[in-house]
């Protein structure tokens, strides 16, 4: 349930304009990789990518290849919507569905796959997405509430719920704790660390201290110059990236002199 | 790293420094404020005042029928027996026009705000809402000049194919029938829903939207688990809106229709609705005669009461589930 990313030369547009330039890195299977850097330095764009996300903003487009298991992502014959069913998804903000219970929420996906399902398989696989998200003891009392009556970090719990409940094979994550408090935060990265056992995390993250604390794997993210396209400076093991980086943007970055 | 202690891994909390409380509500009355919320009392009680002053209008012009013997009302049966094909007639025109409209403007106004490119969605809704810009009794003669006519073969069609339908018994050679006013009102209705209902997807939040795609939604799934949950109550309160057009337009439904008695076959002659009863006898009517139509209107002011407050219950019933909270 989880593959591995190939990115070859990846050159990101929004129409004339060229968000982010040259990137190649490879992400393994079954690791949390996380993408740090300066606002503007087009690491969110970056990881909307991978799962075509960035093409729902009218004149996105790349040039250069996007593997995965070594299908190429961008290749002609392939469906935005297919690769997305494989490739999950979590936003800055936690997202559930207003109008859906939150069962309805952890289901949304699933139903949009138009699998037939029974009333117990429905509830079962609700409940196995939601105990994977750490959120089933919360609201197993209120299965049929509103998603949105939750707090900020069981909205995000719910969230993922709902993006693991698909069974992708790689979950990306947009700065997901940055609209949340400390104990949410901690329950997420808790949730990030378990996980891995089973997916290919890519997380964005403006907080290093999470990117230290979650991942395996740093990328760093910069740009010479507002108005440049951004680059990926270097990725190399988290360990590494925090206490001997080889760039000296890097050094900067991660000390606080900038960003 | 992954290995620090948990107790480590939570950031201190910083308590903020405590910001100044500004002086306790309703000590400090700012003129500018004063003013404000003095206009929008009057307004307020301006419209109850309105609302009050016709609804008293109608119920005191309307008591002697309501008191009169039967038989002096015109059909000698007595008020209710009176008005009741007149209500049913209203309804149903106004239901089906309701039912004509709303899929159409529904489709309007997805396509506009979802999927024509810009421009053309601009310059689409611009063309709806001069519709609204029409004179309803341009309307009326469109449909009783030029549309009547050539609902004729359509009707005959239905009667020889339908025919076991009691909506579609016999088929009219004028086309002023209820099923032409209907029409004719759905599309006098389309604007309102339209607009309305284009308002509210626009505003779906892009992060559900968002949402939906990232899950691998289709652009139509996107709509169905997005856009269309989220406008539900902005669709229903359009429709709402629209329906009460229809339920009180007088000139068009006067025009086409070639009242009757009331009958279920809605492609022929025949039946009648409050507002066009009261425009056609108006000019003639005296005494109880004109009580009696005033009496009418305000079974309409009542059937428009009633069909608000059922749509808002409707809304209402759900607003848990609105986005709102």
């Amino acid at each position: 349930m989880s593959k591995r990313i190939d990115v070859n030369d990846l050159n990101i547009f929004y129409g004339k304009f060229h968000a982010v330039q040259n990137v190649s890195m490879t992400i393994e299977p079954k690791s949390v990789t996380a993408f740090i850097g300066p606002s503007g330095c087009g690491k969110s764009t970056f990881l909307r990518t991978l799962n075509r996300m960035h093409e729902v903003i009218p004149g996105g487009r790349v040039e250069g290849e996007v593997l995965m298991d070594g299908r190429d992502l961008y290749s002609k014959e392939v469906d935005p919507v297919d690769v997305r069913r494989e490739v999950g998804m979590v936003f800055q903000r936690p997202n559930p569905f207003p109008t859906m219970s939150i069962k309805e929420n952890v289901l949304a996906g699933v139903r949009l796959n138009s699998r037939r399902m029974s009333h117990s398989a429905a509830d079962e696989l609700a409940e196995r997405a939601l105990r994977d998200a750490n959120l089933w003891n919360e609201v197993k009392d209120r299965l049929d509430k509103p998603g949105s009556g939750l707090s900020g970090g069981q909205q995000q719990r719910l969230c993922i719920a709902r993006a693991i409940a698909v069974q992708p094979e790689v979950i990306l994550m947009d700065e997901p704790c940055s609209a949340l408090d400390p104990i949410s935060t901690l329950a997420i990265e808790d949730l990030i660390e378990q996980l891995k056992e089973d997916y290919t995390v890519v997380i964005v993250t403006h907080n290093m201290q999470q990117a230290a604390r979650v991942s395996d794997r740093t990328g760093f993210f910069n740009l010479e110059a507002t108005g440049r396209p951004g680059r990926l400076v270097e990725m190399d093991d988290t360990q590494k990236i925090f206490n001997n980086p080889a760039q000296q943007s890097t050094e900067d970055y991660i000390s606080g002199r900038f960003g | 790293m992954s290995t620090t202690p948990p107790s480590a891994r939570t950031p201190a909390a910083v308590p903020a420094p405590a910001p100044d409380r500004s002086p306790r509500r309703g000590q400090v009355r700012r003129p500018g404020d004063l003013v404000f919320s003095g206009a929008s009392l009057a307004s307020g009680l301006l419209i109850m005042a309105i609302l009050a002053g016709v609804a008293t209008f109608l119920l005191v012009q309307s008591l002697p029928v309501l008191t009169a013997d039967p038989g002096e009302v015109t059909g000698e049966a007595g008020f209710a027996a009176y008005v009741l094909p007149l209500i049913v007639g209203t309804v149903l025109a106004s239901v089906l026009a309701m039912a004509m409209a709303t899929p159409v403007a529904v489709g309007i106004a997805l396509f506009v705000s979802h999927y024509a490119p810009r421009r053309l969605g601009a310059s689409i809704g611009f063309v709806i809402d001069l519709l609204a810009a029409v004179p309803s009794v341009v309307f009326g003669m469109w449909g009783w000049q030029v549309l009547a006519p050539r609902l004729v073969p359509a009707f005959a069609w239905l009667e020889a194919n339908l025919g076991w339908v009691p909506l579609f018994a016999e088929g009219s050679n004028t086309g002023r029938t209820i099923a032409t006013a209907s029409l004719v009102l759905a599309v006098m209705i389309l604007p309102i829903i339209t607009a309305v209902s284009r308002e509210v997807f626009l505003q779906t939040p892009r992060l559900h939207e968002e949402a939906a795609l990232a899950l691998g939604a289709t652009k139509w799934e996107m709509i169905r688990t997005a856009v269309l949950p989220f406008g539900k109550p902005g669709v229903i309160g359009g429709t709402m809106l629209g329906l009460g057009r229809a339920l009180g337009e007088t000139m068009a439904v006067a025009i086409i229709l070639s009242t009757g008695g009331f009958t279920w076959n809605i492609i022929g002659p025949g039946n009648s609705t409050i507002p066009a009863e009261i425009a056609l006898n108006f000019p003639e009517a005296a005494g109880l005669r004109l009580s009696e139509l005033i009496a009418a209107g305000l079974v309409l002011f009542v059937i428009t009461l009633v069909v608000n407050l059922v749509a808002r219950y409707i809304v209402e019933k759900r607003s848990e589930f609105s986005g709102a909270n």
